[in-house]
Parts: structure tokens; C-alpha cells; sequence
């Protein structure tokens, strides 16, 4: 994605990564920031669907040619889907970071978690 | 050459890159069997055990291997044809001498496992080797068997932990300063420790107070190399040896930059417990594309008695007819191997040709135009391009230095990487990029003391023309490079889905 | 100046103005009084070519090497020919002057021999991936249980008697950084005992390691031993004797997870124990966790084909603390040789010679134990390498026939305290009938002759 974008709606964690909190399911990715530091993305190597991850700690790791990153969970929770296709297509991770490059759908553990992420704006504020 | 070349591509470029599996043809051969000449017996091995189909190796005769190998050659750049300034390389001329007196027989055809009486010659090499190398490190206690600098660096930390454990203690983290080459975190943790950074000051020294904080009982050692991958010699080395020893951990010398400091200072001299050496940079041994090298150790004496085994050893002379030099196996104390046999001999053979050519003033020589062509190289690119490419610490260097290609970046629209492979079309090999991670668009550099001031100045018109002819049209060196065999490569493609050998 | 160096007084002046110091000692200002070197560095004067050439020479001369005897000594490191044209190409300027491939525009030479060679160990190992080489033989078994550890994360390792010792010794080693306990699988007879292998399985055993042939030049069963390891989630690591993969099952095929060994029989020389390299093959699952350097094929920017490094951030200098090794170099040019090596003996030449020593070795065997006082330690199908009992004291018995111009072999007891009248002869293409013939003739004269002083009660 050529443009920088950081959509509303969003909930953003300061590791650049987002969620979009739907009930009690949120989806997990990486922001624009992220996937333009990494450079075009060849591997994302997903966790199990069934096993926790906690809010600020890292639940996978996303490869460029030259680097690897952490993915940081914005919340706590539980996976109860991955993006298979990111098997096939790594690269939508930088072409639709927060679409079709989404991560994990996760069952939040804790919503009070919600408080600690920021808007979008408070987000893109905190990058300049 | 301001202009983008027109056509550019030569016939060798045009010609597909064909693999040797997609040569030759079924029945041609290079190699005859010599006839047998003993009965043939059936059933040696049973069915079960025995390959169904041989496997698909190559046919093909002597002259279609060598005409297939050589017109390869010819699509690599190296040493001896052009200038190599890769930073923390020490890309210096290897004399062929040393190819020579390596081929000899006596040393080339030698099996590793002749008893002692019968490689006197090679153990007396490598023992005068060990004695050379003790002096220049300034610690007396050398194991020539670590196969390469990262392999002496997992020796050095695995003698950290003998020695901590042989005091009834258990650390737990290695420091390493923020600059460091990415082997000694890796080999840190294949140690089983946990990597702590150290920050950096704003000279590019390690930050004393940082390691002041950090240092404390659970540090087992702190690995560090002086001068540093910025080129630049940290002057608190004292203190910082100091700090390190209060708290008892050991301090571990990187000998990657050693050619900035042979005849003026040694690493024991500065403190330093554990030193590794790259033969393959400081001592000529030719890097072959990647490989062979060797990376052996010196040590103090409080670290010696865990040294590999076996040692090479020397026995007095009257010692009822054993031979003078040995292989000593009885260190009961001794972290134990880390390789088959006793070393890669055939790279010792090499140095020990090298130290004996050039001896103590040699030596000492090899420093001082290192360091000298180091500084011309950065006073003249200061010159020419500083306000595009500063220094991005300091105002002199060592051996080596690291400019920032940020400014450039931000003015003209290219970045390092551009500049590196627009260099590739000016007959170079560029300096190394984007390393020391500490710095942004870092261009390290490191010229050595076997190249002649003509060159170093080649090398700063080239950088000049390529930045003139950025401010003009920096697309042109965002494509580069044009007159290579190949242009810039997919290595995203290559990382996604990986194609590593041939379909057959 | 020596002759490497080119700085005229000229040159001096001039350079010394451009950075603005009047000496080079100026340069060193930075470096603190406190740890200076104020004497000269104590070594002798450097010498011209010809006499460092002399003294290399003299110290040749007192070295026994396979030029001046009949060598039939193996145990990890082989005496085979290797053909002028690999001498040739391992000498030319672009395969011997160059670093690792990081402009890959410039270095598609160097990697396109990666990539053949590669292919070249993936099709002798049936593994479909191979990394560009490691060290050597030992280490790269120390590899491969790092990839174990990184693979299922189990803290016990499980290796057979029969791997050779340096890599025994090394895997030890290297494990107590990996944090990782070892245990040893006792021989039965001459090979890994399948019961005790049995034994020491359990869900905490992350690899099995075995060698083919193992030590004593026997033949495993490594399709039975995969099975055991593989019932109880383990995977198997085995060192292959390259040379004998014309004759025997590649490994791969048997259920081998991951391939090691030593590379030194293909195209390299001796050298007294290195450089050499070591080979590294794996299933396709272990891709991104494989050690070391590894080329991959890929398109340029007008579509031609090329090469490059990939899967670089498994290496140390991207993933620091979570790289899968912390090597960085390969053995790149004895790779080259290696695969110019392969290419050579070819589709065919690799059966060819792999019967030859079969049979070759078949007749030592026979023609050897047949000597009176020397019988067979084992009757297990071996290939190149086998072991043979003395009914004298081994060294002595070595050192006999080495005065007599042949090098008898590895004495067992060096190693294995079990087998100290145990004696490892080993066989290669270069050793004829006629060889072996005169070897069994001196070994029978030493034997006897060391017997008579036995029965005669002179002591050693």
C-alpha cells in the first residue's frame, strides 16, 4: 500500500499493531508504520488456533528479506481463527495491511484491556 | 558516466545461467574407474540396504566440467581483480606464496590421525603458530582448533561457562554493546545465555555508565571488539576492563578488527581474558567465496585450563626418546572439542607462511598503512562528497570507518543500497551496507594496506561521479547496476517461495 | 613496505597532508599510554619468499604423508584421488578471492555453485534441501541437534556408539550450551543396539543420532532404527559416508529427517584434518530452521535467471538472539570443490567406485583376518572401512608396518576401550590388489614378529 492510512475505527497499540474489536472477537495486524519498516513481507509463521496470547507480548514473528519482527497482541485472548492464506500471500500483509493482511481473529479476555490502546489519532500523533 | 548505458547488455549477460545438471549428456564421463582387479563376490550388502537408482549426478566429460566452471568464474567479482573495501572484511591481498607452500605434499596429503612421531613438521607448525599468535594477542595460551571467528566466539563463551562453573557459579547474561556484529548474539544464546545490550556514548564508545548498571553478578562475560565496528578505539578500555573484572565476569575480545592495532597495542594488554582471531581476515587467508577460515583462540591463565583439547604441547628434549611435539588429550579441565581432528591445518599452514614473511616489523607495518589508508580514504571522501556522506562518528578512524548515507538520502533521493550498486557498475565491489546497525544507511569501509593510494583515489572520483550524476537524475542509480551479468534480483521472490536446487 | 604494501615517501607526504597529521604515529594518538605496546612485538624479522618457502619445505619433509607410504588409515578422513581439475578451479582468482555473495550482481558465479551443490548433496542424500555447507563432519552434527532443539524443544539427546568419536565428543561439548543432556547407545556386536535404542526413548528425546557406516565400517539399519526413534516423536540425525551413497540407500529414503557429515572424501585434500566442509540435508519441513548459508534461485530485473542468498534472516546477522545457528560463513570453496568433485565422477563414476572399494574391501578383509594372530572384531556387511583384531599390542604392531612403508590403519583402542586390540583399516580407490597384497605381507611379518617377543617374554 503506497499511502500511509491509519483507519478509524480502529484501536491501535504503540508496537504498531491494530484491532478491530467486533463483541467479543477482535481481529489482530500490523499497521502501515510496521509493514513499511519491514519491507515486502515473505513469511508469517501463524500460532495455533486454540492457544492465549496476552495484551504487549509477542504471538508470532513476520519476515521480510532482511528482517524479522515481533507481532505484538494489542489484547488478551484466545485464537480462534488465522489467516491461512497468508501462507500462499504473504505480501497482502503490506498491500492491505488492514484487510486482507488481518493475523488472528482472537475471543478477548479481559474488555478493561480495551482502555489501554489508543485511537487513531493518538496513534498517528505518536509516530511523528 | 552520466548517461544511462545504451544496450549494456553483453553476450554473456544474454546467455542463460545453465546449471552443470543441464549439461553434459547420459553416458559421457570424466572419471575412469581404475579396472578391478580383485575378485567380484555377490551379496556384500543385502538388497534391502542397497540404493535403487543412482543418483542423478552429472554426465559429462573433463572439458564441458572445466569450460562450465570457468565461464561461471567469470561471472564473480573478486580480489584480485578489483578493489573490495567491504567494512569489517579486511578484504587484503592473500599472497600466492601461501597457496604453494600449502599445496606441498607434506602438509597437504598429511591424515590428520598420523601418529606423532611421523607430523613432526605439522606439529611444530602449529606450536610456533601458537606462540606467534600469543605474542600479538598478548595472552599466553593458544587452541588452534575453532574453524572460523564465530566458532572461536562460541569457544570464548563456553569457556566462560567452564570457568564460572568451575567456581561453583551460575551467570546467566552476556553483554554486548549495541554495534556488535550479529554472530555474538546469536552465539550467545547457542551458549545458553541471555543477550543484554549495552548502549552506546555519543562518541561511539560503550556508554561506562550503561555497563556500570548492567554489569553485576549475573554477568558472565562482556564481548566486545576494540577498535570497534565504527573504527574508532574506545578509550575507556581500561575502565571498562576494570568494571567487568570487579564483578567477575571475563571480558571477550572479536578479533575482526585486529589489523588497526598489531605493534601499538594487545588485546591481554588491554584486559581482555578470551581473544579470538580471524585468519581469514587479518591473516590473508583467502575467503574463497564464503569459506574455509579458521578462528583461533588465546586466553589467559585462569582461563587456559579450559581450553579444547587436544592442545599441541612440546616436550623437553630429554624426555626418553617421545616425540618433541604432541597432542596433549590429558586436560581434565578442557570444555572438550569443538571439531573433528585438531583445526583446519591447511590455514594455518598459510598464516604461519604469512607471520614468518612479514615478521615483527611486518607486522607492526601492516597496522600502520591500514590505519593510514583508512584515514586518506575518509579524508578525501570528507573532501569530495562530506556533506552528502559524513562520518557519522567522530573526526579520524582506525582501520575502518562508517559514513551515513541519511543526508544523502534526504537530499539527492538515493539511498546506499543505490549508491552500492551504481558502484558495481564502476569496476568496484562496494563497502559494507547498512551495518553497523547503530547508524543510518551506514556505509562502513575498510580499504586495508594492500591497496596503493592510486586506487583509494579511483575509488573516491567513482563515489563523486555517482553523487554528481544523483543531483542530475537519481533513477539511474536506483536501476543500477547495468553492466553486471545480472541486474538487481527478486530476493523477496527467492525468500517466499524458495528454489533451492535444481529440479531433476 | 614489505611487498604487500605500496606506501613510497612520496605517497607518505602527500597522504599525511590530505588528513592533516604530520606522522602516521599521530593516527594512533587515540589508543591510551596505559595500554600501549612499548617494545617491539617479539618475533623474528620477516623473511623473503624464497626462505619462507624453504622453511615451509623443511617442515613438509618431516612429515610422513600419504605421498610416502601405503596408507590405510580412514576413521573419518580418507585418502582418495582428487583429480587436477579441481586443484585448478579451487586456485582461480574469482573462486578463491572473494567474500561471502552480498552483492549478488557480482558474485552470480559463486552462487550459482552453491546452488549446484545443493542439488548435488540433496540428490545424494535424497533430502530435497541442503544448505551451502557447513565446517566440517563433527560440527555439523552439533548443527543438526540444535535444529532438533529449535524443532520440538526436547532437552534429550540419544546418540549411537557408533558415530565417531570427534562427533560423539563434540555433540557433548556443544550441548551443554544448548542445554541439552546426552546419552549413548551401546553397540551390540558391531552395531547400534536396536533394544537399547528402545530403552532410552521417550517423549523427551528430541533426536536420535547414528552413523552410516558407523565407526567400525559396519553397515546399519537405519530404516529400523528410523522407525523406533520416529514411534516416539524423535527425529534422526544421521552422518553418511558420502562416498559410499553410489552403493547404499540414500539416507532420505530410509526416513532420515536430517543428513550430516564429513565432505572431505569429495574432492578435498587431507591437509592433517582441515579445511574441509561438512554437508547438511534435510525434509522440506526444517527449511527455515537449517543452519548455515543457502542459495536460491530467482529472477533479475529484466527476467533472467540468477541467484541469491535466501531465508537470510534464519542467519545470524538479522535475527541476532534467534538465529538457527550463529555461522556465517559456509566452506564455500571447498563446496566448490566438492560439487566439481561430484561432476566429475558422475551418474555412474559415484557406483563404479562405491563397488570397487566394496569389493576391494571385501578382499582385504578375506586376505587380512586369514594372517595368523589376526582375526575379524566383526562379520557385519561393511563397504570401505573394517575392523580387525591383533593377537599383538596394536601400536606396536602399527609402528612395525609404518618402518616397513605402510600405515596399517586407526588403532580401535585410541577410542573405544573395549576394542583395544582393535585395528580400523580403510580402503579407497587408490589402494590396488597389489596394495593390499604387500600390506597383508607386512602386517603378517608384524605380528609374527610381535608374537615371538611375546612368547619369548620380552616386555615392551
Amino acid at each position: 500500500m503506497a499511502e500511509a492510512s491509519y483507519p478509524e475505527g480502529l484501536l491501535y497499540h504503540p508496537e504498531h499493531d491494530w484491532a478491530l474489536v467486533d463483541g467479543d472477537i477482535a481481529t489482530f495486524g500490523i499497521t502501515w508504520f510496521a509493514q513499511e519498516a519491514l519491507g515486502e513481507v515473505v513469511f508469517f509463521d501463524p500460532p495455533e488456533v486454540g492457544s492465549s496470547v496476552t495484551a504487549s507480548e509477542f504471538y508470532a514473528e513476520v519476515e521480510s528479506v532482511k528482517a524479522v519482527s515481533d507481532v505484538i497482541a494489542p489484547l488478551s485472548g484466545e485464537i480462534v481463527e488465522v489467516n491461512v492464506g497468508l501462507a500462499d500471500t504473504p505480501e497482502a500483509i503490506n498491500e492491505e495491511p488492514y484487510g486482507g493482511g488481518w493475523m488472528v481473529k482472537v475471543k478477548l479476555s479481559d474488555r478493561s484491556e480495551l482502555e489501554a490502546l489508543l485511537d487513531r489519532d493518538a496513534y498517528v500523533s505518536g509516530l511523528s | 558516466m552520466s548517461t544511462i548505458p545504451e544496450g549494456g547488455a553483453t553476450a554473456q549477460q544474454r546467455e542463460r545461467a545453465t546449471t552443470i545438471f543441464e549439461k553434459g549428456a547420459p553416458g559421457r564421463r570424466a572419471f575412469t574407474a581404475p579396472p578391478l582387479d580383485v575378485p567380484a563376490v555377490d551379496g556384500l550388502i543385502p538388497a534391502r540396504m542397497r540404493r535403487g537408482e543412482p543418483p542423478l549426478l552429472p554426465e559429462a566429460s573433463e572439458p564441458e566440467i572445466v569450460r562450465h566452471y570457468v565461464n561461471l568464474s567469470k561471472r564473480n567479482f573478486d580480489l584480485d581483480s578489483g578493489f573490495y573495501p567491504l567494512g569489517s572484511c579486511t578484504m587484503k591481498h592473500n599472497p600466492r606464496l601461501h597457496e604453494r607452500v600449502a599445496a606441498l605434499p607434506g602438509h597437504a596429503r598429511l591424515h590428520p590421525l598420523q601418529v606423532p612421531r611421523r607430523a613432526q613438521g605439522a606439529l611444530e607448525l602449529m606450536f610456533r603458530l601458537q606462540e606467534a599468535l600469543a605474542e600479538i594477542a598478548g595472552l599466553p595460551h593458544v587452541s588452534l582448533q575453532p574453524s572460523a571467528g564465530s566458532h572461536g566466539e562460541l569457544a570464548g563463551v563456553l569457556l566462560t561457562r567452564a570457568y564460572h562453573a568451575d567456581r561453583g557459579e551460575q551467570r546467566t547474561k552476556v553483554l554486548t554493546p549495541d554495534s556488535a556484529h550479529g554472530t555474538n548474539p546469536a552465539t550467545v544464546t547457542m551458549a545458553g545465555y541471555e543477550v543484554v545490550k549495552v548502549s552506546l556514548d555519543a562518541a561511539g564508545g560503550v556508554d561506562v555508565e550503561d555497563l556500570r548498571a548492567k554489569a553485576d553478578e549475573h554477568t558472565a562475560c562482556l564481548m566486545l571488539t576494540n577498535p570497534s565496528t565504527l573504527g574508532i578505539f574506545d578509550p575507556n578500555i581500561q575502565e571498562i576492563s576494570a568494571i567487568v573484572h570487579r564483578v567477575g565476569a571475563t571480558l571477550y575480545y572479536d578479533g575482526a578488527n585486529l589489523n588497526a592495532i598489531m605493534g601499538y597495542s594487545r588485546p591481554g594488554d588491554m584486559g581482555f581474558d578470551i581473544v579470538h582471531f580471524n585468519l581469514h581476515k587479518t591473516f590473508t587467508q583467502p575467503h574463497g567465496g564464503g569459506g574455509p577460515g579458521a578462528g583461533p583462540i588465546a586466553v589467559s591463565e585462569r582461563i587456559a585450563p579450559f581450553l579444547p583439547r587436544p592442545q599441541v604441547s612440546h616436550r623437553p628434549p630429554d624426555n626418553g626418546g617421545l616425540p618433541t611435539f604432541h597432542l596433549d588429550y590429558d586436560r581434565p579441565k578442557s570444555i572438550g572439542r569443538l571439531r573433528g581432528f585438531q583445526g583446519n591445518y591447511g590455514v594455518l599452514v598459510r598464516t604461519y607462511a604469512y607471520i614468518r614473511s612479514l615478521g615483527a616489523e611486518g607486522l607492526k607495518e601492516v597496522s600502520e598503512v591500514a590505519v593510514l589508508n583508512a584515514n586518506y580514504l575518509l579524508a578525501r571522501l570528507r573532501d569530495e562528497v562530506g556533506e552528502h556522506l559524513p562520518l557519522a562518528f567522530g573526526e579520524r578512524c582506525m582501520h575502518e570507518f562508517v559514513l551515513s548515507g541519511a543526508p544523502l538520502k534526504k537530499a539527492l533521493g538515493i539511498r546506499t543500497l543505490d549508491l552500492a550498486k551504481r558502484l558495481l557498475d564502476h569496476g568496484m565491489h562496494p563497502p559494507t551496507v547498512y551495518f553497523p546497525l547503530v547508524v543510518e544507511e551506514a556505509l562502513l569501509i575498510e580499504p586495508t594496506e594492500t591497496e596503493t593510494r592510486e586506487t583509494l583515489d579511483a575509488f573516491v572520483a567513482a563515489i563523486a561521479a555517482i553523487v554528481r550524476e544523483a543531483a542530475e537524475d537519481p533513477q539511474i542509480a536506483r536501476n543500477a547496476p547495468y553492466t553486471t551479468p545480472v541486474r538487481r534480483l527478486d530476493e523477496a521472490g527467492a525468500a517466499k517461495r524458495p528454489r533451492v536446487r535444481q529440479a531433476l | 613496505m614489505s611487498g604487500y604494501t605500496a606506501v613510497t615517501p612520496e605517497d607518505l607526504e602527500l597522504m599525511l597532508a590530505a588528513i592533516g597529521v604530520e606522522s602516521i604515529e599521530q593516527l594512533f594518538d587515540g589508543i591510551p599510554a596505559g595500554v600501549r605496546l612499548d617494545r617491539p612485538i617479539d618475533l623474528p624479522p620477516g623473511d623473503p619468499e624464497q626462505a619462507v618457502y624453504a622453511e615451509l619445505h623443511r617442515l613438509a619433509a618431516r612429515n610422513t604423508s600419504t605421498e610416502d607410504e601405503l596408507c590405510f588409515l580412514g576413521a573419518g578422513m580418507y585418502d582418495h584421488y582428487v583429480p587436477a581439475i579441481v586443484d585448478m578451479l579451487m586456485s582461480r582468482s574469482e573462486y578463491l578471492t572473494p567474500y561471502t555473495p552480498y552483492q549478488p550482481e557480482v558474485s552470480q558465479g559463486g552462487l550459482q555453485v552453491m546452488f549446484e551443490y545443493q542439488t548435488a548433496i540433496s540428490e545424494l542424500t535424497g533430502l530435497p534441501v541442503s544448505n551451502a555447507s557447513l565446517y566440517e563432519g563433527p560440527s555439523a552434527v552439533g548443527a543438526a541437534a540444535y535444529l532438533a532443539k529449535l524443532a520440538n524443544g526436547r532437552r534429550r539427546l540419544v546418540v549411537s556408539r557408533g558415530v565417531h568419536p570427534h562427533s560423539r565428543e563434540t555433540l557433548d561439548t556443544l550441548a551443554v550450551g544448548y542445554g541439552m543432556a546426552v546419552d549413548e547407545i551401546a553397540l551390540d556386536g558391531a552395531a547400534t543396539d536396536l533394544d537399547a535404542l528402545r530403552a532410552a526413548l521417550g517423549d523427551d528425546v528430541g533426536a536420535v543420532i547414528i552413523q552410516q557406516p558407523n565407526f567400525l565400517g559396519a553397515i546399519e539399519e537405519v530404516q529400523t532404527l528410523c522407525a523406533a526413534a520416529h514411534e516416539h516423536g524423535a527425529l534422526v540425525i544421521c552422518s553418511v559416508d558420502p562416498l559410499t551413497l553410489g552403493v547404499l540407500e540414500a539416507p532420505g529414503a530410509q526416513g532420515v529427517d536430517v543428513c550430516v557429515g564429513e565432505g572431505q572424501t569429495l574432492g578435498n585434500r587431507l591437509d592433517f584434518g582441515g579445511p574441509s566442509f561438512g554437508f547438511f540435508a534435510a525434509t522440506e519441513k526444517h527449511l527455515r530452521s537449517m543452519p548455515g548459508r543457502i542459495a536460491g534461485e530467482t529472477t533479475d530485473a529484466d527476467g533472467r535467471r540468477g541467484f541469491v542468498l535466501t531465508l537470510q534472516t534464519r542467519e545470524q546477522h538479522i535475527r541476532r538472539e534467534k538465529a538457527t545457528s550463529n555461522i556465517c560463513t559456509s566452506q564455500a570453496l571447498n563446496a566448490l570443490g566438492g560439487v566439481v568433485y561430484l561432476s566429475w565422477l558422475g551418474r555412474r563414476g559415484i557406483v563404479e567406485l562405491g563397488e570397487l572399494m566394496l569389493q576391494r574391501t571385501h578382499y582385504a578383509r578375506e586376505t587380512l583376518s586369514a594372517l595368523d594372530g589376526v582375526s575379524r572384531l566383526h562379520d557385519l556387511p561393511v563397504v570401505r572401512e573394517f575392523a580387525l583384531r591383533l593377537d599383538a599390542p596394536v601400536d606396536r604392531v602399527v609402528e612395525r608396518c609404518a618402518a616397513a612403508g605402510v600405515n596399517a590403519g586407526y588403532a580401535l583402542g585410541r577410542s573405544y576401550d573395549e576394542y583395544s586390540d582393535g585395528l580400523l583399516v580403510a580402503i579407497t580407490e587408490q589402494r590396488s590388489r597389489a596394495d593390499i597384497d604387500r600390506f597383508a605381507e607386512v602386517l603378517g611379518n608384524a605380528v609374527a614378529a610381535e608374537c615371538a617377543l611375546q612368547d619369548a617374554g620380552v616386555t615392551a
